[in-house]
């Protein structure tokens, strides 16, 4: 009984968040280009608040690397999104830098896993 | 219109982006959550850089989105590679309900082989 309610719950706030990304800002208050941008970041800030509950639930620590790993993934599509309205060209410098810097760190936690040293 | 075809990969990225990480908090094991949420966020992000280069079209930041692509998927796979490899040496137990386990197989030889030798 316990186990079906909480399901339920989880089902309801899921549900809630889809609705908020869908009908938060008012259609007829902005242009259709600045509202999709708007709900692109909601949707990417929920993925990212998958990937924390799952970095503070984990019960191993090999689940902390994988989320990790796809959190860093993501921030490169937020740089991606962020790059389209501001017109700047350097945001996906940034995405580039992190891609690589997620990649080294998820390499190297990947070692400490296996519990050998560093240097081979 | 070619705005209208580079949106349509950016929401397409963000569904894959989404159920991947639905995926890593619903499912039950580590290398489900593995195999479920690095395919689907690699390709999901690589298809917001593509919408990004149809934007921009051939300019600095079309280009250093493509490249950005070409780097994702030469680097998420190798390194989801490792995590699963780093976690069945370090012992975390697969979900009671899967069905075979081909490392532990093939690492159980090789250990037979070494005691032969």
């Amino acid at each position: 009984m316990n186990r079906r309610l909480r399901w339920l719950l989880g089902l309801l706030i899921i549900i809630a968040l889809f609705v908020g990304i869908i009908f938060y800002p008012p259609a007829s208050l902005l242009e259709w280009q600045s509202i999709s941008l708007m709900r692109f970041f909601f949707i990417l800030s929920l993925c990212c608040v998958f990937c924390l509950f799952r970095i503070l639930r984990g019960p191993t620590p090999a689940d902390r690397v994988v989320s990790i790993d796809i959190l860093g993934i993501l921030i490169v599509g937020f740089c991606a999104v962020l790059g389209i309205p501001t017109g700047r060209p350097w945001y996906i410098d940034i995405g580039i830098a992190w891609a690589l810097q997620s990649f080294i760190a998820t390499i190297a936690l990947a070692k400490y896993l296996e519990g050998k040293g560093f240097e081979e | 219109m070619i705005e209208i075809i580079a949106y349509i990969f950016i929401v397409v990225g963000l569904i894959f982006d989404l159920f991947g990480c639905l995926g890593l908090v619903r499912l039950p094991d580590v290398y489900n959550r593995l195999q479920a949420s690095t395919k689907c966020v690699t390709l999901g992000t690589c298809s917001i850089l593509f919408g990004l280069f149809l934007f921009r079209g051939f300019t600095a930041s079309g280009i250093k989105a493509l490249l950005c692509i070409v780097f994702l998927i030469l680097t998420a796979p190798v390194s989801a590679h490792a995590i699963a490899r780093g976690a069945h040496i370090s012992g975390v137990k697969l979900w009671d309900k899967s069905v075979c386990d081909k490392y532990e197989e093939d690492r159980q030889t090789d250990a037979r082989q070494e005691r032969r030798e």
